[in-house]
């Protein structure tokens, strides 16, 4: 299988693969609304790793399912919402059409393997199956294929793990099936979500070499979900801070390390254990993450910010630039910091009006 | 160079010594004339905790860690070793004098989820022990539970609500009042924060640290994530398939470790710092089975600083890289089960499952340049196992190419002035220490 068969020639390194425009998806309960995505954009271009970050309850999974179609009832897409995949609308697919993009398109890795394994079949089965529907490939040679492929994933004696079941296979070894069943459809683009929470940390290791070897190999983009703001640091070249639903900030790695903007993000930067030794305390942010079941008319934020004034809690905040050299957005009324405060209100809520007047 | 013992010291004397754990072992299984080898869940340790500290046990999954706590509280029976608390040995403690000191030794378990009763209320949950152990009277117990609740952060009016009502963390609160309910003076923490995200561990975190600093408690912290043992625990012991590696403390085994599966396991976490550019130790494979250890050190089969024997040391990296991969995947061959058809077919010279072998070879050599002296070996080996005789491979690869690695179970070296034990040959002085080791391994990759 080349690389190059998908470089598309006219596409620039700058080139969104993915888009994703003011993407809500709520879950309709009788009781409430929850607004698990509300009103997210963020993209990703060819060949590099976006990451999103953020703990449970802030929406990063959700947006994960959004992309691949996995919404069901109660949950729904809303109108306005756009997935634009190699610049095809994905929210207007079909189901049928949605499949024929998970199996050719994007893949994705989950954080338990078990999901994307059939524990009846063995591995080589389930790799064969995958290169039958989406590449036609069978017979002699889709063993040849599959060898090659669990070979590529780093799993030692590929031939005889073939005839394997997944129960055979220890944790990292299945997740390593697992990509290799993706990469049987030849994608673009690979969606892991929290692919090595459930990995030891030398396993983890591995499987994020793996990955990235992967991408450099074939050109992947990789959008990568986690909570653990040591994986995004080793993997991801751009980042999205989530929180209570919405992206609170944007920026490229190494910037949004060096200089955090939003208090969210500062807050859990600080309360990373570990980096700083015992006798310098941990930062805690009081508080829990919110449920996110109101219209986002207010900073979510704010009953856990230790910087929040007033107008926190009948203000929106937009996503403004927080930095000359790079492409860096907060989404908090501190921001942009050289306007007065007053000023800064009347900023963010015309930059919300404006919002709602585009979609009308 | 560094000093050499069968067991590891505690640190300065003089300290008070609360519990003493001497040459503990846990199996399970392989009693009986059919049953296979044992799982040697816990296979020999030696490690002391003194009164008010907190030592941190960390390793992977399947290392012992686990069990190594509960053997510790008697959860378990252990196989074989002394476990002393406060002077006495509880091992042999049985009926109401093991009742007494379960007072003194509780347990906070990982998942808060399955381990608080969902029909009991929080307060009754909490109560529980002490209604247990007759407890004083009825409104004494009741008083007890709301001083409880507080020190651990949670208010009067969650006495009559129910876990399911509560979030994550604040069911972990619960479980820790719980576990204090008999003002116990020791802890065992079993991955207590494992299950909760990043900001709330961080509160559980400061909440057991002033609990112990209030209750003058001694923790045992097992966790698998090394960033809060960094944060909590004086000492440390790095644990690796039944046996521990090293044992030190903390800060300085974190920033220097001596054992070279601590450097892996240390290098392995990922760091919130995108500019850190240190390369890091990827261990090849996975753990070997708790059935089937190596006879020498348990590290040996993925260890990048596994000392050579003398023949093969001029070998390239790649080449011996190869050969210790093929034996990972002969010896997985040993462990199959060839089936009577198997057997049968091997008996009249027509075994054919095996066959493929040759092509993991390629792929394990892709690439390397591999000399005659190591090749005729290799196909030594692969013409064993293809005639379905895959332990006699085995056996031919281990006379070939094991090292007292694979051969000899190391000693503990002190490695450092502060009772830092490591459990690795290279500490000897007949052999090369293992910084240049690794050092040279990591930079050119
Ligand atoms: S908008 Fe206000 S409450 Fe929200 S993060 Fe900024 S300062 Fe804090
Ligand atoms: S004894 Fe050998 S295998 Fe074990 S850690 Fe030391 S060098 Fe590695």
């Amino acid at each position: 299988m080349s690389s190059e068969t998908h470089a598309d020639p006219t596409a620039g390194d700058t080139e969104p693969i993915l888009t994703v425009e003011n993407l809500q998806t709520a879950f309709y309960t009788d009781r409430e609304t929850i607004r698990a995505v509300d009103s997210i954009s963020f993209d990703v271009k060819r060949g590099e790793t976006v990451g999103i970050v953020g703990e449970s309850g802030s929406g990063k999974s959700v947006t994960a399912r959004s992309i691949m179609g996995l919404i069901d009832s109660p949950g729904r897409i809303m109108p306005g919402s756009s997935i634009k995949f190699q610049g095809q609308e994905l929210t207007e697919l079909s189901d049928a059409e949605y499949r024929s993009v998970r199996g050719s398109g994007i893949g994705m890795v989950f954080q338990d393997p078990q999901q994307s394994l059939n524990p009846v079949y063995t591995v080589g089965n389930q790799i064969r199956e995958s290169l039958k529907i989406n590449r036609g490939i069978t017979g002699e040679e889709a063993v040849e294929e599959a060898t090659d492929l669990l070979e590529a994933v780093g799993i030692p004696d590929a031939k005889r793990r073939l005839d394997e079941y997944p129960h055979q296979f220890s944790g990292g070894m299945r997740q390593r099936a697992v990509i290799a069943m993706m990469l049987a459809c030849d994608p673009d683009f690979l969606i892991c979500d929290e692919p090595t929470t459930a990995l030891d940390v030398t396993i983890q290791a591995q499987i994020l070499d793996l990955l990235k070897d992967l991408q450099e190999e074939r050109n992947l983009s990789i959008l990568f979900i986690t909570h653990d703001m040591g994986v995004i640091a080793d993997i991801a070249d751009r980042v999205n801070v989530m929180y209570a639903g919405q992206i609170v900030e944007q920026a490229p790695v190494e910037e949004l390390f060096a200089n955090p903007k939003h208090p969210y993000t500062r807050a859990l930067i600080d309360s990373i254990p570990g980096e700083h030794s015992r006798k310098e305390g941990l930062e805690t942010i009081e508080g829990e993450v919110p449920t996110p079941n109101e219209p986002a008319d207010h900073c979510r934020f704010a009953p856990r910010c230790p910087k929040a004034f007033d107008a926190c809690e009948n203000v929106p905040p937009q996503h403004v630039s927080v930095s000359d050299e790079h492409d860096h957005t907060a989404a908090c009324l501190l921001y942009p910091e050289d306007l007065t405060e007053s000023h800064r209100v009347e900023k963010h809520l015309s930059l919300a009006n404006d919002d709602t007047e585009g979609d009308t | 160079m560094s000093k050499t013992t069968s067991r590891p010291q505690s640190a300065a004397q003089g300290d008070e010594v609360l519990v003493d754990v001497t040459d503990l072992k846990k199996f399970y299984g392989g009693e009986g004339f059919f049953a296979g080898p044992p799982v040697k869940a816990v296979n020999g340790v030696d490690f002391t905790i003194k009164r008010g500290e907190t030592l941190g046990l960390v390793g992977e999954s399947g290392c012992g860690k686990s069990t190594l706590g509960r053997t510790l509280l008697q959860l378990e029976t252990p196989t074989e070793g002394s476990i002393t608390f406060d002077g006495t040995d509880v091992t042999t403690l049985s009926g109401s004098d093991l009742k007494e000191w379960r007072r003194n030794a509780q347990m906070v378990f990982q998942d808060p989820e399955s381990s608080l009763n969902d029909r009991m209320t929080v307060g009754e949950i909490i109560r529980e022990p002490l209604d247990a152990h007759d407890w004083k009277t009825k409104q004494e117990r009741r008083e007890r539970v709301l001083d409880l609740l507080s020190a651990v952060g949670l208010r009067d009016e969650h006495y009559f609500r129910y876990p399911h009502q509560f979030s994550g963390g604040q069911r972990q609160r619960v479980g820790i009042a719980r576990a204090l309910a008999l003002e116990p003076e020791f802890l065992v923490l079993d991955e207590p924060v494992s299950a909760l995200d990043v900001s709330v561990q961080a509160k559980i975190i400061s909440l057991l640290e002033d609990l112990q600093e209030e209750f003058n408690l001694t923790y045992l912290f097992i966790a698998h994530d090394l960033s809060v043992v960094r944060h909590i625990c004086d000492r440390v012991a790095v644990m690796y398939l039944g046996k521990i590696m090293e044992l030190g403390e903390t800060e300085e085994l974190f920033q220097d470790p001596s054992n070279p599966y601590t450097k892996s396991l240390i290098s392995a976490i990922p760091r919130p710092d995108p500019t850190d550019t240190t390369r890091r130790i990827t261990l090849p494979g996975t753990p070997p089975s708790p059935r089937d250890a190596p006879e020498g050190c348990p590290f040996a089969t993925r260890c990048p600083a596994k000392i050579r024997p003398e023949e093969y040391t001029h070998l390239d990296e790649d080449v011996w890289d190869g050969i210790e991969r093929f034996r990972e995947v002969i010896r997985e061959r040993s462990r199959m089960d060839l089936g009577v058809t198997g057997l049968a077919r091997r008996g009249v010279g027509r075994f054919s499952r095996f066959d493929d072998l040759e092509e993991a070879v390629s792929d394990l050599f892709e690439g390397v340049d591999v000399p005659e002296e190591v090749r005729v070996h290799i196909e030594q080996a692969v013409e064993y196992a293809k005639k379905g005789y895959p332990s006699k491979a085995r056996e031919y690869l281990y006379e070939e190419f094991s090292s007292v690695c694979d051969r000899e179970k190391p000693k503990f070296y002190e490695t450092s002035g502060t009772a830092r034990y490591s459990y690795c040959h290279r500490h000897a002085n007949e052999y090369e220490d293992v910084d240049p080791v690794i050092s040279r391994r990591t930079s050119d990759e």
